[in-house]
């Protein structure tokens, strides 16, 4: 099976790129599964399901919405197996800069808005900088020399990437995305591993301590002059 | 790679219709105007040639370059890109000094000898209000943006093909701008709405739904009117920056105006 990872920050577009991008993978008798996994609700669902499509949702709650996907990565590909999907695509929440949900042999394809300004490239980390396909939106709301310059900054966080310039609203792009899509080589193993390590700070934030302040907290913890410590048994 | 045509092969309108102007063929040197209704179709024909468009966009047209499909390069590769495109966009939203904004760019087209003083100072020649290499460009008034994206497009996306759209809307001295971004043996297509600089194109693309209705060619006759329309328009200039800086406004003098005009020093 062909494993497609959409990422990117909240708003960028991913999900009206990715309707675009199933009408025509439908157009072309190619149907896959789509998940969507979010935080708390998503109304997303409902708009995949109207274009025919198995869709699955997962709501992570509580839990980092990205550290969802990846525990639940071989649930979700189970269940498209079962509808016999040749693809599937998985829609992530994007929240946080610091995870990319990529595995070695998905295809990783990070949307990202271009009205975000061009330092914001450096910032978002490896889920632009570890994608295969990277998707600007909105550039029709920035001039072409913003255009251009962010461009250039996708690429010198991510040489290598294939650049997609797309439109959520007209559709733009789309084709070439599933052009790629359909094209991609990677197939989904039985022993997937992240290209890129998800945060290894495990605290007791995580174990749902409230207060604020370094007293109350254990585990590894980086302060902010950058040094990092061991704090408990 | 010289460029002496482009084609803009014909598409569909809004409706899904056919466009119905056949393929459209500009020469080097040629200037065509783009006029129709707000929400006909001429920001999207302007970004059609800008991005090179194969049937992948919202019209399906095509562009092709010599009579031939370019190759992706020059589509997307900004060091290699032949169009320059002035858009209506009114603001920059990255968050840096106009300097360091001027250097970027100039190092996406692979310009090595770009002065950023030199295209600061065009720019404030086109405001009333000067830009400082070191101001942010968020800061920037909506008259300082578009007079530096004007001088941006001018000398650091310097390019064969121009596209500029709406020049007029930008609170900036117009005819200056326009002079300074187009140049001999160019592309030219100007969206506008100011019947000086539409009839003062050779030719004009009228929109209408989203597809290319019909072509104009100006007549002799357009061809003066324009120089008259010209003439009035500057003489309102002088008037709205004697507005601007708080003059009083006693009277005005059609006659002289009237017997000024370059129109009837043709007659």
């Amino acid at each position: 099976m062909k494993f497609i990872i959409v990422a990117g920050t909240p708003g960028a577009g991913k999900t009206a790129v990715l309707i675009h991008t199933l009408k025509i993978l439908l157009q072309q008798n190619v149907k896959p599964s789509v998940v969507k996994i979010d935080c708390l609700y998503s109304d997303d669902p409902k708009r995949f399901a109207k274009l025919g499509v198995h869709v699955q949702l997962g709501l992570s709650m509580d839990m980092c919405p990205d550290h969802f996907s990846i525990y639940n990565t071989d649930a979700i590909l189970e269940s498209a197996k079962e509808q016999k999907s040749e693809f599937l695509i998985m829609e992530t929440a994007g929240l946080c800069h610091r995870c990319a949900p990529y595995t070695h042999n998905s295809l990783g394809v990070c949307v990202i808005d271009a009205t975000s300004g061009p330092n914001n490239p450096m910032k978002v980390g490896p889920f632009l900088s570890c994608a295969d396909i990277v998707v600007i939106t909105k550039g029709d709301m920035i001039s072409q020399a913003e255009r251009e310059i962010f461009r250039e900054c996708i690429l010198e966080t991510n040489p290598n990437c294939s650049i997609i310039e797309a439109n959520g609203l007209s559709g733009q792009g789309a084709s070439e995305l599933a052009l790629q899509i359909r094209s991609t080589e990677k197939v989904v193993s039985e022993n997937e591993s992240l290209r890129h390590n998800a945060p290894f700070s495990v605290c007791t934030l995580c174990a749902g301590e409230k207060r604020v302040g370094a007293e109350h907290h254990r585990g590894l913890l980086r302060k902010m002059n950058g040094m990092q410590e061991y704090v408990g048994e | 790679m010289k460029i002496h045509q482009i084609t803009i092969q014909a598409g569909i309108d809004k409706f899904g219709n056919t466009e119905r102007l056949p393929d459209l063929r500009i020469n080097k040197g040629e200037i065509y105007g783009i006029v129709g209704p707000t929400g006909s179709g001429k920001s999207q024909l302007i970004a059609d040639i800008e991005q090179l468009a194969q049937g992948d966009t919202a019209s399906k047209r095509k562009i092709l370059i010599n009579g031939e499909i370019p190759c992706h390069e020059l589509r997307s590769d900004p060091r290699k890109k032949m169009v320059a495109q002035l858009s209506q966009n009114m603001n920059f939203f990255a968050d840096m000094p106009v300097a360091d904004f001027l250097k970027l760019h100039a190092k996406c087209r692979g310009k090595k000898n770009i002065d950023v003083k030199h295209v600061i100072s065009i720019a404030n020649t086109l405001t009333g209000e000067p830009i400082n290499a070191s101001d942010n460009l968020t800061i920037l008034s909506g008259g300082q943006t578009r007079a530096l994206m004007v001088a941006d497009v001018a000398i650091i996306s310097e390019s064969p093909i121009v596209l500029i759209d709406e020049i007029e809307n930008a609170g900036i001295k117009k005819h200056e701008a326009l002079q300074l971004l187009s140049g001999e043996g160019k592309i030219i297509l100007v969206v506008t709405h100011d019947p000086v600089l539409a009839l003062s194109a050779q030719k004009r693309i009228i929109m209408r739904n989203g597809g290319m209705r019909d072509i104009i060619e100006s007549t002799y006759r357009e061809k003066q009117i324009s120089l008259q329309l010209n003439d009035i328009d500057q003489y309102i200039l002088t008037l709205r920056e004697d507005v601007r800086a708080g003059k009083k406004i006693e009277e005005v003098n059609f006659d002289a105006l009237l017997h000024e005009s370059s129109f009837l020093k043709c007659l």
